[in-house]
């Protein structure tokens, strides 16, 4: 009986530990994103001064630091990098406020999201000065207003969910591009991407206004959404999942099956074993 | 209470109870025969019952969720509380799961435990099936329990896949319309037995419901009958044991069943509901108001099914996009990864006990079991076939792995499908290796077939009978909770 209760006293330890081990866990993953001050939908530039020949003015000097040696001289373009002079505000504000210019690596290569080089003040010139090379689209004004959450939902799992997973945390795309979670993106770039598709995203110009404000707002829930069920294990899905239940579920019961079998068989060898307590035990 | 008891002074009212039921029952010479029963106390013989006690959670959770669920394809506006889906049209079927999931007090922890507690049961099976089939314990008189022990493998299997696509969200949809587009891909019988299973064309209107059935009435009963099957014959014909001191072919050392096996099974079934309980409340699963209603036109990245289906959806990945005529048939794509692939692999493993006792003519009954080092070739094919399914396995996380390792899919399946030819053989030789060097070193100049402390060879015929002796011993000691039985 001796050993059969020193088991039952094991079996609080462990829980104990446990549970605090999963809070720890579960308590450092769920760090959420801050908002940015007052500029909620992520405009980081001042519209109205995208036309003061200032800006562009300075714009061009930044361009032809760190950007003519791909763009080309005006924004025509060269074997490394596209034309930009219909590329218009939306896709510049889109490329530098996603950090995605200016691009390193092959042309080839996808310009990935990382946070922008350059500072909003820096932004806004160069903005101004990409759009003024030609006409390109403005930077649209996203209205969360008139959008509609539920609507938005139907349409972004029937036109976006295929590459960016319903839940938006991403996919594979082909030959090692991928489309990136959605979790960081603002309202105006979310409004961007769909205007202009980046890379091997295609545009979605054929969308209302209101469509793709809905669109904008159901993203924004997701990004909000806290995770209901516990940790979110990146919200990809049951390959996470099933690399938890095997590596954390069944690796945790074999080792609770372990230290359970392997006490008594210890306390048999060292000979522990009491003795004639079987009255007790009927 | 005593006062006016005959026998001795007090006599506790639970004694008296049972001594009640005895006179009518004579249940106490069956529980005493019971719980003198001796296990053998390898922890490794614990984890066929960490698959038993994941399942009586799943049965358990799948009982409440029962009281919740409406499998039915009935359209409605959905007007719970989750506000991103308010307003939209969907089956009854989801919108009660986004119910149990929003609406229903601890609806959320119990889909999450059934879930995470279905996964954690197919593994724990099947590395019990490994601990069986690495230890010999599948030889003969264990064939039968081999194949009871396969049969609900594979129903669990199903019924783990049906029930994730009983929930009519666009991810089991999705998986739904993969496993018709199998269905049909059988020659011959393909069409007719897709049109059973789903009701006519995909998705059919009785689908869910024809599902819901299988799912917690005609699977889980027929599994639970199998367990107690299995449960009978372990008893019955009595746990193996490895060889040991004074352990022999026809006895059983270990444990007695009451109190020192009792209480580790006790002990293992509360640290298994422990962490499956974890799990279901800080770890979220199939969160499926994520992805919305079922839409057939649509389809989602990253639409994965369970681990314990990952490895066929890596065959359909990695197959070749081969369709082949023969004898006037048309064998479609997914024909040989879906249909062939898990035909051939469950017959085999079925088969496995009568096939390697044809291959070593080894016939005899076998209570002490192999250490895998001992049997370098079974373990070797063991370890090339786990290596196999393995690859398979990662082959289906391709996509997930290489958004999140940032590398290109297509050069991952080229890695995979290189890696499923040279894995299984490279895995196969190391472990003959490292079997045949585990063995020299564990005693120099002996042969394979002995194994390290037993000390007597089984065929020796004068060492077995010098150790049947326990068997005289009386088989319940009253000083001692260890035992020894005969078989
Ligand atoms: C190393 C070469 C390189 C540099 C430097 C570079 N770019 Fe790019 N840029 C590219 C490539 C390649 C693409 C196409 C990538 C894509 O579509 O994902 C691109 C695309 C763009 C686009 C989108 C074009 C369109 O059709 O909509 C804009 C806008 C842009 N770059 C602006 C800039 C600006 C502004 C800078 C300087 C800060 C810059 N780039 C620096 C290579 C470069
Ligand atoms: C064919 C696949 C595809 C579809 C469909 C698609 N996208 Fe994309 N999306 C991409 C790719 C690829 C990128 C990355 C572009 C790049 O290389 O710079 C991207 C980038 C984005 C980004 C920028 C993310 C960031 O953080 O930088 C947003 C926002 C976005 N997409 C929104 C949408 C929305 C909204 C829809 C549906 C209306 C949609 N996408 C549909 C492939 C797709
Ligand atoms: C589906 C769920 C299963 C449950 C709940 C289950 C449960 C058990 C339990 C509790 C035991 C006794 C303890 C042990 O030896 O580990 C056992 C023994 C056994 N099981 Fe299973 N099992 C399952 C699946 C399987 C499978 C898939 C196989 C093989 C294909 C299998 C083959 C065996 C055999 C041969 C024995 C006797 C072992 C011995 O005496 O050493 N079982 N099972």
């Amino acid at each position: 009986m001796k050993s059969a209760t020193r088991l039952l006293l094991l079996v609080p330890v462990v829980l104990g530990l446990g549970a605090a081990l999963v809070v720890a866990v579960s308590t450092g993953a769920t760090a959420a994103a801050a908002p940015e001050g007052d500029d909620e939908l992520g405009y980081v530039v001042d519209l109205e001064d995208l036309d003061d020949p200032g800006n562009v003015a300075a714009g061009e000097a930044l361009f032809r630091l760190g950007c003519v040696s791909c763009h080309g001289p005006g924004g025509v373009g060269t074997p490394t990098g596209p034309s930009l002079v219909n590329a218009g505000a939306a896709s510049a504000h889109f490329y530098l406020t996603t950090g995605r210019m200016p691009h390193h690596g092959s042309p080839q290569e996808q310009a990935a999201r990382k946070p922008p080089v350059y500072s909003p003040e820096e932004i806004e010139d160069l903005v101004a000065y990409v759009a003024s090379l030609g006409d390109g689209l403005p930077i649209p004004e996203v209205d969360l207003g008139t959008g509609h959450l539920q609507e938005g939902g139907d349409l972004y799992r029937a036109h976006c969910a295929a590459c960016h997973s319903a839940a938006g945390a991403g996919g594979a795309l082909s030959f090692g591009q991928n489309a990136p979670s959605l979790e960081e993106a603002t309202p105006v770039q979310i409004y961007e991407a769909m205007l202009i598709g980046p890379g091997q995203m295609p545009a979605f110009g054929a969308f209302t206004e209101e469509e793709i404000n809905s669109i904008v707002a159901y993203i924004g829930e997701l990004q909000r959404l806290n995770d209901p069920g516990g940790m979110s294990l990146g919200r990809l899905g049951p390959i996470p999942e099933g690399f938890v239940a095997i590596v954390i579920g069944t690796g945790g019961a074999i080792l609770a099956a372990f230290l359970v079998g392997r006490r008594v068989h210890d306390a048999d060898e060292a000979g522990q074993e009491p003795t004639s307590d079987r009255e007790a035990g009927r | 209470m005593g006062a006016g008891s005959t026998v001795h002074k007090a006599t506790p009212l639970s004694r008296r109870t049972a001594r009640w039921f005895d006179a009518r029952l004579g249940a106490a010479s069956f529980a005493r025969k019971a719980l003198d029963k001796v296990f053998p106390d390898h922890w490794s013989f614990l984890l066929g019952e960490l698959a038993l006690w994941s399942l009586i959670i799943v049965l358990a959770t799948g009982v409440y969720l029962t009281f919740f669920f409406d499998a039915s394809t009935e359209e409605v506006v959905y007007q719970g509380s989750y506000v991103p889906l308010q307003g939209v049209e969907m089956t009854k079927a989801y919108a009660s799961a986004l119910d149990l999931s929003f609406d229903v007090r601890a609806g959320l922890m119990m889909r999450q435990i059934h879930h995470w507690a279905a996964n954690v049961y197919l593994a724990t099976t099947v590395v019990h099936l490994m601990r069986i089939y690495f230890t010999g314990a599948f030889r003969r008189p264990r064939e039968l329990n081999w194949l009871i022990g396969v049969a609900m493998l594979i129903l669990s299997i199903v019924n783990g896949f049906v029930g994730y696509s009983l929930l009519d969200d666009q991810l089991s949809g999705t998986g739904l319309r993969i496993a018709y587009n199998i269905a049909i891909s059988v020659p011959v019988g393909g069409t007719w037995l897709a049109s059973l299973f789903f009701g006519g064309d995909f998705p059919g209107p009785d689908l869910i419901e024809r599902l819901f059935v299988i799912h917690i009435l005609l699977l889980p009963a027929v599994i639970v009958a199998l367990v107690g099957a299995h449960l009978a014959l372990v008893a019955r014909q009595r746990h193996t044991q490895f060889p040991g001191p004074g352990r022999s072919e026809r006895n059983v050392v270990g444990e007695r069943v009451w109190p020192t096996f009792a209480a580790k099974g006790l002990a293992v079934f509360l640290l298994t509901t422990a962490i499956l309980s974890a799990l279901g409340g800080l770890a979220q699963i199939n969160p499926v108001w994520l992805y919305g209603p079922y839409r057939p036109a649509e389809v989602s990245s990253a639409s994965q099914p369970d681990w314990y289906m990952g490895w066929l959806d890596g065959a359909l990945r990695l197959w070749p996009g081969w369709e082949i005529r023969a004898f006037g048939f048309e064998l479609p794509t997914p024909f040989y990864p879906s249909v062939l692939l898990p035909g051939v692999t469950f017959t085999l493993l079925a088969l496995w006990p009568f096939l390697e006792a044809r291959f070593t003519k080894d016939r005899r009954e076998h209570n002490l079991l192999d250490r895998p080092r001992s049997r370098p070739l079974r373990t070797a094919f063991g370890m090339s076939t786990l290596a196999f399914y393995t690859v398979l396995f990662f082959a289906g996380a391709s996509d997930v792995l290489a958004a999140t390792f940032q590398t290109s899919v297509n050069g991952l399946f080229r890695t995979f499908r290189i890696l499923l030819l040279v894995a299984p053989p490279v895995a196969g030789f190391v472990t003959y290796r490292l079997c045949r060097e585990m063995v020299r070193r564990d005693r120099p100049g002996a042969s394979a077939e002995a194994t390290a402390v037993a000390p007597a060879a089984p065929d020796d015929g004068a060492a077995r009978r010098r150790e049947v002796a326990p068997e005289d011993a009386p088989e319940h000691d009253p000083a001692s909770t260890a035992g020894v039985a005969r078989r």
